[in-house]
């Protein structure tokens, strides 16, 4: 009884303790400081992560990410819980007349989602449109079927089962990849089509990336598709996919920036899969921040929307983008850095813009 | 335990409550404990039919049977089958495959063996067996249990609804178990010295007298152990293969209710979000219908 009494006080003393300190520090910070809160894409979390943190040892402002999936961030936004959310795909036009208000996409970083094989022995493997339809589609059953020995000269394709492996949770992942599917092929078009989560025509489904990486380098003979920030961080191993100018392209930060370089229309929402540039990765994709137009919404204070949309031009700046790399994401390219500060400059609070 | 008295004193004498006995405490704080839960139970159930609603409107209750489980934005159309299939056929067939070994274990600790160190041992396993997080089972059957099935032969590179019910086998043993051994441990000796006087070997002993006296505790835990498979999920989310569709076969991919709720909560809305809350929603009630069938079974023969 005596101990137990003894350990109490001590976990209290302790306690109060680091709420002290804690408080010392908020105070500290808070002085001048506001709190930004987001939500939403896992994609580019790493990324996020990183500058996020770097943006508040740099200048102060102290910033909060829950990585809840790009279903979960628009929610948030439309719930007014968070002060920008982000999503991996951009919101429909009808979803955009849904929201309470006028919401604004801010494209930040791109990514891509690479083939991901299990084929010992067997690197640079090439695979065509029609490969890809004939694989994912289920009408190539074995490795070493002529058609993709045909694509491939020179390289031992084993007599082994093809096991496609797909993400099993909703995934911006997942829209990216059927996105570009839906494009180059009439079939999947229109038996499965494009979405977060589909009816699969074959395959099996693993929670993740780490779960679908994990599933293909535990099995031989396995096929999937991986955000190219977790392939390029764990060097899997990944097929070149021919792009809409008939090269095969071998996913890397270069060929995934350059799905970029074409026309992208003022408000960034568009899907950069199959590009027209010759070097370019094609199953490429911006992911954004939205956020709403008019921030003078639920009693917010001007400094809360100024620090919002301080810190979302930073984040677009060469400044955040020239970080992306370290984690394996492709920068904008300048004209659409150019365009999300255009667009940014277009967020009001009390009808009067922001930024100058 | 002075310092405990003198603690309460102090506590009564600071409420200045001398007055109340510690009766009427006891019963309060009961009261509000019974209440909260009542409260939070009510909630949820509430939480989940409001959620179901905008499902169970647009497909009425062919939700039920559908298996077109197909998200794809402008062909949107649910269906529960799939799920409700792979949560009873790995529930039931892990339940089958758990029998013989809980009950076996049960009564080498609760009769054969009761009370030496072997017995202790064992018991101590399994509970420990009960401890291990579900993730970690999941685990051991992705890297190990997996790669043995491939070797076998086991088609969908031992993905499926075998390996799943396997491992959901092993997860609810230690709740039959314990439950089993404990009740048969309870059976009066006076009993069992009764049979053996008439000339019963140990056998007979066992199934005429023990098994019978203790026959309610063993289905309660048997029962348990059901519920506890119906609603896993980590574990089977990494086995069973995730395909969404009705499985053909005890060695087909599936999924269960559970696992389809996990792994798709995250980027859902509308009306799918509402089809999930309902799939969460009949995975209640048919827990609860189980849990009736037992407490009736438990009565019958009680």
């Amino acid at each position: 009884m005596k101990n137990l009494a003894l350990l109490i006080l001590t976990v209290f003393i302790l306690g109060a303790c680091s709420n002290s300190s804690n408080k010392q520090g908020g105070e500290k910070a808070g002085t001048s400081k506001v709190t930004l809160t987001a939500a939403g894409a896992t994609f580019p979390m790493p990324y996020y992560n990183m500058v996020f943190k770097n943006y508040t040892s740099e200048f102060g402002t102290l910033l909060t990410y829950g990585g809840i999936g790009s279903g979960g961030g628009i929610r948030s936004l439309t719930d007014k819980v968070v002060d920008f959310g982000a999503t991996d795909a951009y919101l429909s036009d009808d979803k955009l007349a849904a929201m309470p208000a006028e919401v604004v996409h801010i494209p930040t970083v791109l990514g891509a989602v690479v083939i991901a094989y299990n084929l010992p022995g067997v690197d640079g493997l090439k695979l065509s449109n029609e490969l890809l339809e004939k694989i994912f589609m289920g009408e190539i059953t074995k490795w070493n079927d002529a058609a993709i020995k045909a694509n491939n000269e020179g390289l031992a394709l084993p007599d082994m089962e093809i096991t496609f492996v797909h993400r099993s949770d909703g995934s911006g992942t997942t829209y990216i990849f059927s996105d570009y599917m839906t494009k180059i092929s009439t079939k999947w078009a229109d038996a499965v089509g494009t979405g977060k989560s589909l009816q699969w025509p074959v395959g099996m489904g693993a929670k993740g990336n780490p779960g679908v990486a994990g599933t293909i380098s535990q099995t031989e003979g396995a096929i999937g598709y991986i955000g190219s920030e977790y392939a390029f961080a764990q060097k899997i191993q990944t097929a070149l996919v021919q792009n809409s100018a008939g090269n095969y392209i071998e996913p890397s930060i270069a060929s995934v920036s350059a799905a970029a370089k074409g026309e992208i229309p003022a408000d960034t929402r568009i899907m950069l899969t199959n590009s027209a540039d010759p070097e370019s990765y094609p199953i490429s994709g911006f992911t954004w921040i939205i956020l709403y137009k008019e921030q003078n919404y639920d009693g917010r204070s001007k400094d809360q929307a100024l620090a919002t949309v301080t810190f979302l031009d930073w984040l677009v700046s060469a400044d955040a983008q020239g970080q992306a790399e370290k984690v394996h994401y492709a920068p904008l390219p300048d004209a659409a850095a150019e365009k999300a500060k255009t667009i940014l400059r277009s967020v009001t609070f009390d009808g009067l813009p922001l930024l100058k | 335990m002075n310092l405990g008295k003198l603690q309460a004193k102090q506590f009564s004498q600071l409420l200045n409550v001398h007055q109340m006995n510690s009766d009427k405490i006891t019963k309060g704080v009961l009261l509000l404990s019974s209440f909260v839960i009542l409260f939070v139970a009510g909630g949820m159930i509430f939480s989940l039919v409001e959620g179901a609603i905008p499902a169970l409107k647009s497909f009425g209750l062919s939700f039920i049977w559908s298996n077109n489980w197909n998200p794809t934005e402008g062909k949107e159309n649910y269906g529960a089958l799939p799920f409700i299939a792979g949560t009873i056929i790995t529930s039931v067939a892990a339940l089958l495959i758990s029998l013989p070994l809980s009950f076996s274990v049960s009564l080498f600790l609760g009769e054969y063996y009761r009370g030496t160190k072997i017995a202790k041992v064992l018991g101590t396993m399994v509970d420990l067996l009960a401890g291990i997080p579900s993730i970690v089972y999941g685990l051991w059957g992705f890297y190990v249990l997996r790669p043995l099935l491939i070797d076998l032969g086991l088609p969908n590179q031992g993905f499926g609804i075998f390996t799943a019910s396997i491992i959901l086998a092993i997860m609810i043993i230690p709740y039959a178990t314990s439950l089993s051994n404990e009740i048969i441990t309870m059976v009066p000796n006076e009993l069992k010295e009764a049979a053996y006087s008439l000339g019963a070997t140990r056998s007979e002993v066992i199934f005429s007298v023990v098994v019978p006296s203790a026959r309610s505790g063993i289905i309660a835990g048997y029962i348990l152990s059901f519920g506890r498979a119906l609603g896993e999920t980590m574990a089977v989310t990494m086995l069973i293969g995730n395909a969404n569709i009705v499985p053909d076969g005890f060695f087909s991919t599936g999924n269960t209710m559970a696992s389809v709720i996990a792994n798709q909560f995250g980027e859902a809305d509308g009306l799918k979000l509402s089809s999930l809350i309902a799939i969460g929603l009949l995975l209640f009630l048919l827990t609860g219908i189980i849990n009736a069938i037992g407490k009736f079974i438990i009565k019958r023969m009680g």
